[in-house]
């Protein structure tokens, strides 16, 4: 592989209100105990923060090694330390952007959002549903203890919209918020 | 065809005032007071007026209507949910003297499909239900016509009053309390407008869709359905801020059923405006179908009982 180091900057999302992007780091990873810890180390060592991982256990590469997907979140600028860090670790990177988040999908959520916090909501969501959220509005017309509507613009990771919305749906029920998913599929 | 009409509220009334011109006969009339039966054709003009008039529609018990020589019971008594009766009785009444039925009432085929199309298998008789799904648009005869096997799903938007509450509320800025009242003024929404609003009626109309897909397995309780009560005027300004809107939106495959408010982008296929319905059918060789159209009303929905009469074999 070439030089990876670089996030795809032509592509580049505005920055979320913390400073911080998703980003996808796909790694091969040699099949033996205690690798996968390994490679994990110097993301959170470098400010980065883990999402999620998908360890293919059962997928082997032609070389013999585990492909292994983590996506994770940390400020634009700490990025290429990131992977810079795994490199030094000995961790083969054959990866790494935000490219990867195939899907950006609306939802709107209805509820006494501030009441039921909605940046705990937001985490949830983030945490729970593997999904990113880029962007979001709030409309409160009768003041933020009243019933207020919130757009989130989510980037849901392609071919788990289903597993995203299906989590946004609990969290919802939970907080007793209305959730107005996006008709996905077909010509809607 | 000699018609047998259960019901007279706005789709049974119009049937029988449609019936002439179609080519058929109605030999009975019924309400829950009485019925008209004649075996050589009923004063209709007659009947309806007594009816409109407030009096019962005729001086004969109800129960004659089944006893006179007809060959389409028109099944237009309100829909009722769980045993769906009386309206399974006469379905059932029909069927076991070897006579058709249609059906404009969804209960029957929305909560007891099999038990319906068992009693069709002993019949010399034949079902059929157009006007249960979106009015005068023909949906299941789409359905049947490309074959059941070639259509995978079907979406879209049929309930009238829940349309035109979130087309209202989109276009003027105003809570839900607000345009319900109107629609009540209008005569879009009834006085009480529940099963229109908390997604039943669209539920009934997908669990039907469902069956016919899957020829069967599905009733109202095997539906996840919400309604549109909670959304607020600010919901419909956010998606409209990024060229979407909300829409009461039920979808059914052989899989499930499911109806609720769903983002669509505003000017898409299924957001359509005011009381109009529209049926997404996705089919496994040619894309996808859209048939739009008037989903209620007396004389839309009797159409479609009428092209269903028009569709039955001889007897």
């Amino acid at each position: 592989m070439g030089d990876v180091s670089e996030p795809e900057s032509d592509e580049e999302e505005a920055e979320t209100d913390g400073g911080v992007r998703a980003y996808t780091v796909r790694l091969e990873l040699v099949d033996e105990p205690g690798e996968l810890l390994r490679a994990l180390a110097p993301i959170a060592d470098n400010g980065g923060n883990l999402l999620s991982i998908h360890h293919e256990r059962g997928n082997i590469t032609p070389r013999g090694h585990i492909p292994v997907e983590v996506d994770l979140e940390s400020p634009p600028e700490r990025f290429d330390g990131i992977v810079d860090a795994l490199r030094d670790a000995g961790v083969n990177v054959i990866q790494a952007g935000a490219e990867h988040y195939g899907e950006e999908l609306n939802v709107i959520l209805v509820g006494h959002l501030v009441e039921t916090d909605l940046s705990g909501t937001l985490s949830r969501i983030e945490d729970e549903a593997d999904a990113v959220v880029k962007d979001l509005s709030l409309a409160a017309p009768d003041g933020t203890d009243a019933t207020a509507s919130a757009r989130l613009r989510l980037a849901i990771d392609s071919g788990r919209t289903e597993h995203a919305f299906e989590t946004i749906r609990s969290i919802g029920a939970d907080k007793e918020l209305t959730v107005v998913e996006p008709l996905t599929g077909g010509e809607a | 065809m000699r018609l047998a009409i259960a019901g007279a509220g706005d789709v049974g009334r119009s049937v029988a005032d449609l019936a002439g011109e179609y080519g058929h006969e109605v030999v009975a009339i019924t309400d829950s007071a009485g019925a008209a039966v004649d075996a050589d054709g009923i004063d209709v003009e007659g009947a309806l007026e007594r009816k409109v008039g407030g009096k019962p529609i005729g001086s004969a018990d109800p129960a004659r209507a089944f006893e006179t020589d007809y060959d389409v019971l028109i099944e237009a008594t309100p829909t009722t949910l769980g045993d769906a009766e009386p309206g399974f009785t006469h379905v059932r009444r029909a069927l076991e003297a070897d006579r058709h039925a249609v059906l404009a009432n969804k209960g029957p085929v929305a909560e007891r499909y099999e038990e319906l199309r068992a009693l069709e298998a002993d019949s010399a008789g034949s079902i059929r239900f157009e006007a249960t799904v979106g009015g005068a648009i023909p949906v299941l005869s789409t359905i049947e016509d490309c074959t059941p096997q070639a259509v995978t799903a079907a979406r879209g938007v049929l309930n009238g009053t829940a349309n035109f509450i979130l087309t209202r509320m989109a276009a003027e800025g105003l809570d839900y309390e607000h345009v319900l009242a109107e629609a009540q003024d209008l005569g879009v929404a009834e006085a009480d407008p529940t099963f229109d609003v908390d997604g039943t009626d669209a539920a009934l109309k997908f669990v039907i869709l469902a069956n016919v897909l899957a020829d069967g397995g599905f009733s109202l309780e095997d539906a996840t359905v919400e309604g549109i009560q909670d959304i607020p005027g600010s919901a419909l300004e956010l998606a409209a801020e990024d060229g979407r809107t909300i829409r009461l939106i039920g979808e059914a495959s052989r899989e499930g059923v499911r109806v609720g408010p769903r983002l669509v982008p505003e000017n898409g296929a299924l957001a359509v405006t005011g009381t109009r319905n529209i049926v997404q059918l996705e089919t496994k060789h040619a894309g996808s179908l859209h048939n739009s159209g008037r989903g209620a009303g007396g004389p839309e929905t009797a159409t479609a009982v009428l092209s269903d009469v028009g569709r039955l074999p001889d007897r």
